[in-house]
């Protein structure tokens, strides 16, 4: 598939194929192009009325709550956007098997019970090995557990499942192949197919639910939004049994940062929302603590389903070592308790816990 | 009064307690319901028993007897074991049924239900199995023990009604185990319609939680199974074709 085709379509695309789209019962990838193209952008307030409808009888009032836990900044990678990036000179962490308890009894204090572990890719550290060990010590005292961290071959994935782990969420953060190559120069990140067939080895392992998303500022976001939708469909459709989660992070200030390439405003990204939740019922559609305040107190009712609040970016941040380098600065602080409370008075259900270990 | 395993039910509508915009809210909805089996899903709930569950204590009530599902698991092996857990935690040996891998439109595994069943019975437990509307399915389940077959009437929070009700006429015509109907009910007049076919309970979350009022739904459910079920003993009037013919065809005979 082509990049220039696809963006060429997405913007080609007239009022008239907005009208259908939304008035599609099963709407296409076709649509989405639609949807998500400058066309629909007088059609937001339509689009943000059906896509609350379609989540609300898909989900329900509910808003999954999960807090992100990193173990390491160690990374071998140079990325261009990361706080992490091997080129930061900048003192690197890992959490040992003690640290790594006195986090989590921090994060259940907070009342979570959904954990997303994150880590760089340092891989004569943080190994297979070590992610056992973390999911051993971490897995009796979650509901669910997540895991963002490099990608890992098949048999890698399939080893690390039975020890709880349910959800993997990788990111390709551009589908523009040159535009990948310039921001991921060195490090095993720089194999963008390697990256690109992960959801299909994690669909061979059995996994039960997968993430994938792209990080906003570094292509035409729109095009890229189109590359993922393209993405899940063709998984959707090949491991039948897994569930999708979508997230669209946009480029954050850090240490050392990159500007973004492509702005994209509050508008639009309340556009790209709607158009996935409009295009597929089922995705869960996450939003992180990356967001301001008032974008997240308002998007609760659009169309997303999980949230993250008081997060830390850095290995220690809660308790061990609240200083050490973080991958991005967040947006909004407010304490999951505070967070909690805005769910329940916009009328939705705050969840903590909606899976058990015992399911696996 | 229905029976279901060595139950007793006043209420013929069955409720769930997912998608609720809070604790509170499921609770007033469930009880002005009428509702006296409530289905809560394992995963939403605190199994260890070690803090205080906020869904349970809301569904505390005496009337309400729980009905755990398995809701998550992809597989016979996986709903067994968590049968078996929700048995510990929740002092129940009643299990709803759900094995749908397919998490896009959750249709029921008919093969792997099928197998679970039968081993569920097997070590004790009443199954209540959430099923596609196939008749051949229902009298398998029938014959490895299962307590009752909850069929769907459409996709599980469609709201799109009984799309499926020729499969579930027959269904209710040969069964010799109550048949609830699960999923997709949407409004009260498809609960009344689902009773008036014979249904002998209906199972409605969606249509109650996401609407505007949710107690008020409740009470229109309540009164709709109520006036379905009374229409199905009452036995409705045969739709007739009051057009006579002009010329009747049998006229000859008496000539």
């Amino acid at each position: 598939m082509d990049w220039e085709e696809s963006k060429a379509s997405i913007y080609s695309k007239t009022s008239k194929d907005v009208e259908r789209a939304i008035a599609a019962n099963h709407r296409t990838l076709e649509d989405f192009k639609a949807l998500i193209s400058p066309a629909a952008a007088p059609y937001l307030e339509q689009l943000a009325s059906v896509s609350q409808q379609l989540t609300l009888q898909r989900f329900g009032k509910v808003i999954q709550l999960y807090i992100p836990l990193y173990l390491s900044n160690e990374c071998n990678n140079i990325c261009t956007y990361c706080g992490f990036s091997y080129d930061n000179k900048v003192k690197r962490k890992t959490l040992s098997g003690i640290e790594i308890m006195q986090e989590v009894q921090h994060l259940k204090q907070m009342g979570y019970d959904h954990v997303l572990l994150v880590t760089g890719e340092a891989n004569h550290t943080v190994h297979v090995d070590y992610l056992k060990k973390a999911l051993e010590l971490i897995r009796p005292h979650f509901a669910h557990v997540s895991m963002e961290v490099q990608p890992l071959d098949l048999l890698d994935y399939k080893e690390l499942v039975p020890y709880g782990l349910h959800t993997v969420l990788v990111y390709q953060e551009t589908y523009q192949r040159e535009a990948y190559q310039i921001h991921h120069p060195k490090g095993k990140k720089s194999n963008f197919v390697y990256r690109l067939e992960t959801p299909d080895r994690l669909g061979q392992a059995g996994i039960h639910k997968m993430g994938l998303g792209v990080l906003i500022g570094l292509e035409d976001w729109r095009t890229d939004s189109f590359f993922t939708a393209v993405h899940l469909d063709y998984l959707e459709k090949k491991y039948w049994q897994s569930k999708y989660s979508l997230s669209f992070p946009r480029l954050r200030p850090f240490s050392g940062g990159l500007e973004p390439k492509v702005e994209m405003s509050d508008r639009e990204l309340v556009q790209l929302i709607c158009a996935y939740r409009l295009w597929n019922q089922e995705a869960e559609l996450s939003i992180s603590t990356r967001e301001s305040e008032v974008f997240r107190n308002n998007i609760i009712k659009l169309g997303i389903t999980s949230m993250s609040a008081g997060s830390k970016t850095n290995p220690g941040g809660y308790t061990v070592e609240q200083e050490s380098l973080e991958q991005f600065e967040i947006s909004d602080e407010r304490s999951p308790k505070v967070i909690a409370e805005i769910i329940s008075a916009q009328g939705y259900e705050p969840v903590w816990k909606d899976w058990d270990q015992h399911l696996m | 009064m229905l029976q279901i395993g060595d139950k007793f039910f006043g209420s013929r509508l069955f409720t769930g307690t997912g998608k609720f915009s809070s604790a509170e809210l499921m609770e007033e909805a469930l009880i002005a319901s009428g509702s006296e089996l409530v289905t809560v899903a394992l995963r939403r709930v605190q199994l260890d028993g070690s803090e205080q569950d906020d869904l349970l204590g809301r569904l505390s009530a005496p009337q309400f007897n729980l009905l755990p599902n398995t809701s998550g698991v992809r597989n016979a092996k996986e709903a067994v074991f968590a049968a078996q857990m929700a048995r510990e935690a929740l002092e129940t040996n009643w299990i709803k049924l759900e094995i749908h891998p397919d998490p896009k439109y959750l249709m029921p595994d008919p093969i792997e239900t099928l197998k679970a069943t039968e081993e569920l019975v097997r070590l004790g437990f009443t199954v209540l199995p959430y099923i596609h509307a196939d008749p051949v399915l229902c009298k398998r389940l029938e014959e490895v023990g299962t307590a009752a077959v909850m069929p769907l009437g459409s996709p599980i929070g469609s709201n799109k009604g009984l799309k499926t009700i020729d499969f579930l006429e027959i269904i209710i015509s040969q069964s010799r185990v109550p048949v609830i109907i699960d999923a997709g009910i949407g409004s009260p007049s498809d609960a009344a319609y689902a009773m008036e076919i014979g249904a002998d309970a209906v199972l409605v979350n969606t249509a109650i939680a996401v609407s505007e009022n949710p107690v008020q739904m409740a009470v229109a459910f309540k009164l709709a199974v109520q006036a379905g079920r009374m229409a199905y003993l009452a036995k409705l009037a045969p739709i007739v074709n009051r057009a006579a013919a002009s010329s009747p065809l049998t006229l000859f005979l008496d000539e």
